[in-house]
């Protein structure tokens, strides 16, 4: 019973930490959410008896990751809301729900066809123990990740050189002017999307004409719509002259 | 009832599923980052519990491979951001569309 | 004291015994990586040094991670049942691994020649792009040797995470940064399916290693094969956004644009090989037994990615674009072979991957030289008139869209020759019909960038006085690197075009096998 109330607050932790990740407007929520949701992970982690795992979510996720990313939001000042009532490129929402709700469905369909999806021989690398304490469970992943896993765990040193060299190159500052874009294309584009603005602008001020004048109760939640629409492109507008 | 394997199975799925989502429909890189994260969470959380029902200890090592791997992706990740934003004032991948054909 | 008495009352601790190591075997990759390492260490301190020397130096270690392959090579060929694998089945040691190391490590040295007029050019630093290249290449070759796939997926991410870094290396040129951050998003989320797909085969056969996936497979007949299927589609998703086929192929035109095309040119040989490498290793020889599962999926993949590519290519502007649609439907083409599923089919890979490194490098070679500072004049008009401003360069950019092209006498006449045939041969014969008008759309698309060459004019100049503008056109200069390497790729495509026989016979040598190390050895790991 307790197992089933633990799964369920923490199942409930998680979801609600992904998706307000990708549902904040603000990338600093998004972060917070993030570490909800790693909270969380790490408590199913403790209740799937792999102890260490759990600790260390909390100390390298939380505690490392997330501090980066926080800090680089910091650092650049890109906190700044980002509209999401806009669809950027039409179709796209459709596509992701579609590549999201597929991909869940496999797993659905793959887990749930049959009482025993997981075929697996049991132990093939090594057995966990029956009594886990921390220290059996670290002595446990130290021997497998220095027998069987060594190569891999010796990659990963070059794995982390790279993340620091290229880190180091991307970040550090470049002498000399910027390269023109070929055909001044960001200038264009600019031009276009100012275009395209002062047309949503002259729209809503017929539509607020039009709804003026005949004042008929079916045209309201057409302004209405509107009007959020406007204030969306509003805020985006004053996204990008900061 | 008790709680199997599919259970945390399942919940790694739907956490998946919101992280390729996000992904996909948001502009800002650092939030796409994040969602990169949550995917990769996923799948750790994934990894564990088939090494719980197996009783198979390599399932939770390969969650430490993930855990390097998700580090070295932020930290190239982030200076990329950082890297682009010193030059433009804004950051978000609707702006980033000189590339087109 | 103290210390003493703590240790003595600790309970007595067992040794572990770590797996035995034969450093032969890896001594292609400690080069590369090692030599990588030292690079970065020799470089911070001489700051002063020509920024040549490091290309040098690059090129000379990849020559040695190749040449080392030769002793390792006679070992593997020697008796029919040399191949083995060390450090407790992880790396896998066949003529295939020892046969795409040659071709990562050859990719290597010759974009480093490239790079080093073009950092010249833009006025870029130069060691850390060398030094990001050589790791990156580390990664590659421990995909060839991966006989685990969490060593598969952490060499997957060398790769892929230096490759990341080195399309967005033009640091003062906003297109390159752009294709970098695109590259990486869209490269992070493949990587994500990708490892789904490995928890997921976990899940369905309880062990990462692919001997023991193999052995277990074999042994066992699975009442429920979902989980599987899942981890072949999951890990297939992840591979082909790697190899650029289509659905999976949205990032290639913008990446190969806006990266600096010394970068292209690594990205397209060696990425490629190594992107290969995984889904022959994984799918061809670990799950062969479930080949009616894969093959339909990749079939599929193979044609998309065949038309796509073919017929989008012509519609671009762009040379640098039109390459990288054409580099997708030669993905289309390796992916014939791959549906094979025969040893003949892996053969014809092989072989396609090693001639094909070298025509796509040479190519991106002559656009790094022609773009101009910048690396920004690739629209076609940039190229009409090549032929008078450096016959030498137009000239070699013919051989090399005429081999991609697949005309007799290039070697890419005998690679699609071979896997159109395996194809046959594994009567996919829809697929081979597809390759072939594939092939028939793609000489068009090739011929036009010849034509423009060769025969366009410059809006002003006349016909008949094509002589006399050689002198107004400026020349372009050749950097002596750049120049070799290009040499390099012609005498290639072109002796080789002639007389296929030796890459052929050492291809359909390099078998890939899945060998356990001996049960002696095997006692000591476990």
């Amino acid at each position: 019973m307790v197992e089933i109330a633990v799964f369920a607050v923490c199942a409930a932790i998680i979801l609600v930490g992904a998706v307000g990740v990708i549902a904040a407007r603000n990338p600093v929520h998004s972060a917070l959410f993030l570490i909800q949701t790693l909270f969380g992970m790490a408590v199913v982690f403790i209740s799937l008896e792999a102890h260490f795992l759990a600790a260390v979510q909390v100390v390298v996720y939380a505690g490392a990751i997330v501090i980066l990313f926080l800090f680089v939001i910091m650092l650049l000042g890109v906190d700044q809301s980002e509209n999401l009532n806009i669809e950027p490129i039409v179709g796209q929402r459709f596509i992701a729900g579609v590549v999201g709700v597929a991909t869940f469905a496999l797993m659905l369909v793959t887990l749930t066809g049959s009482e025993d999806a997981i075929t697996g021989q049991p132990q093939a690398t090594g057995a966990l123990g029956d009594e886990l304490t921390d220290a059996n469970n670290v002595r446990q992943l130290a021997e497998t990740l220095f027998t069987d896993y060594v190569f891999a765990f010796e990659a990963t040193a070059i794995l982390l050189t790279i993340a620091v060299v290229g880190a180091v190159v991307l970040a550090k500052r470049t002498q000399g002017e910027m390269l023109p874009t070929p055909r001044n294309t960001l200038e264009i584009r600019e031009e276009a999307y100012q275009a395209r603005i002062d047309a949503r602008a002259a729209q809503l001020e017929a539509n607020a004409a039009e709804s003026a004048a005949a004042d008929s109760a079916s045209s309201t939640g057409e302004a209405d719509a509107d009007l959020v629409e406007a204030s969306g492109t509003g805020d985006e507008t004053d996204g990008g002259d900061a | 009832m008790e709680i199997t394997a599919n259970w945390y199975l399942i919940l790694s799925a739907a956490l998946f599923s919101i992280g390729a989502i996000g992904l996909l429909i948001r502009r800002n890189p650092l939030v796409m980052f994040m969602c990169v994260e949550l995917m990769l969470n996923a799948v750790n959380l994934s990894f564990v519990a088939f090494g719980d029902r197996l009783g198979d200890i390599a399932g939770q090592v390969s969650v430490f491979f993930v855990l390097v791997v998700a580090a070295a992706e932020v930290v190239v990740g982030l200076a990329l951001v950082v890297a682009i934003s010193r030059r433009r004032a804004t950051t978000t991948a609707d702006d980033l569309s000189v590339l087109r054909g | 004291m103290i210390i003493q008495t703590l240790l003595a009352q600790q309970a007595p601790v067992e040794a572990i015994d770590t797996p035995a190591i034969d450093w032969a075997i890896l001594a292609p990759l400690l080069i590369m990586s090692v030599g990588g390492i030292l690079m970065l260490t020799f470089a911070s301190i001489l700051k002063t040094l020509s920024s040549s020397v490091w290309s040098i130096a690059a090129t000379m270690i990849s020559l040695a991670t190749a040449i080392t392959v030769i002793p390792l090579w006679m070992r593997v060929t020697d008796t029919e049942n040399s191949a083995t694998s060390t450090l407790a089945n992880a790396v896998a040691f066949d003529g295939f691994s020892l046969f795409l190391t040659v071709v990562i490590a050859l990719s290597v040295a010759l974009s480093a020649m490239l790079a080093d007029g073009y950092l010249k050019r833009e006025g870029l630093e130069g060691p850390e792009l060398y030094v990001l290249l050589m790791m990156s290449a580390a990664g590659g070759i421990i995909m060839a040797f991966a006989n685990d796939l969490i060593v598969l997926f952490i060499g997957l991410e060398i790769l892929s995470i230096a490759v990341y870094v080195l399309a967005a290396m033009h640091t003062r040129k906003l297109e390159s940064q752009e294709a970098g951050i695109k590259y990486f998003v869209l490269g992070a989320f493949s990587s994500a399916f990708f490892l789904y797909g490995i928890a997921m085969i976990y899940g369905a056969t309880g062990s990462t290693n692919l001997i023991d996936i193999k052995n277990f497979l074999a042994a066992t007949v699975l009442d429920d094969d979902a989980l599987l299927l899942a981890g072949f589609a999951l890990m297939l998703v992840g591979l082909a956004f790697k190899v650029a086929a289509v659905p999976f192929h949205f990032w290639t035109p913008d990446v190969y644009q806006g990266a600096p095309s010394p970068v292209v040119a690594y990205m397209a040989s060696a990425v490629k090989a190594a992107g290969f490498a995984a889904i022959i290793r994984v799918f061809v020889l670990t799950f062969e037994q479930y080949r009616t599962d894969w093959q339909p999926v990749v079939y599929v993949l193979a044609i998309l990615s065949l038309l796509v590519g073919s017929f989008l290519a012509i519609v671009q502007t762009d040379v640098k674009r039109m390459l990288a649609y054409s580099s997708i439907s030669h993905a289309g083409f390796i992916l014939v072979g791959v549906q094979a599923a025969t040893e003949r089919g892996v053969a014809a890979v092989l072989f396609y991957l090693a001639v094909y490194s070298f025509m796509v490098i040479g190519s991106f070679g002559v656009l790094t030289v022609a773009g101009g500072t910048g690396d920004n004049a690739h629209s076609l008009d940039d190229y009409k008139g090549l032929s008078k401003r450096s016959p030498l360069l137009a000239f070699a950019l013919m051989i090399f869209l005429f081999s991609q092209a697949g005309i007799p006498l290039t070697t890419g006449f005998f690679a699609k020759f071979g896997v159109i045939s395996a194809a046959i041969d594994a009567r996919s014969f829809w697929l081979a019909v597809v390759a072939m008008i594939s092939a028939v759309v793609g000489a068009y698309l090739y011929l036009r960038v010849i034509v423009t060459m060769f025969f366009a004019e410059d809006d002003d100049s006349e016909e008949d006085g094509a002589d006399g503008e050689a002198t107004t056109a400026e020349p372009i200069d050749i950097p002596l690197g750049a120049g070799i390497a290009i040499a390099v790729c012609v005498l290639v495509t072109v002796v080789f075009g002639v007389w296929p026989g030796p890459i052929d016979d050492l291809a359909r040598e390099a078998i890939p096998r899945l060998v356990a190390e001996s049960a002696a050895v095997l006692q000591i790991g476990n």
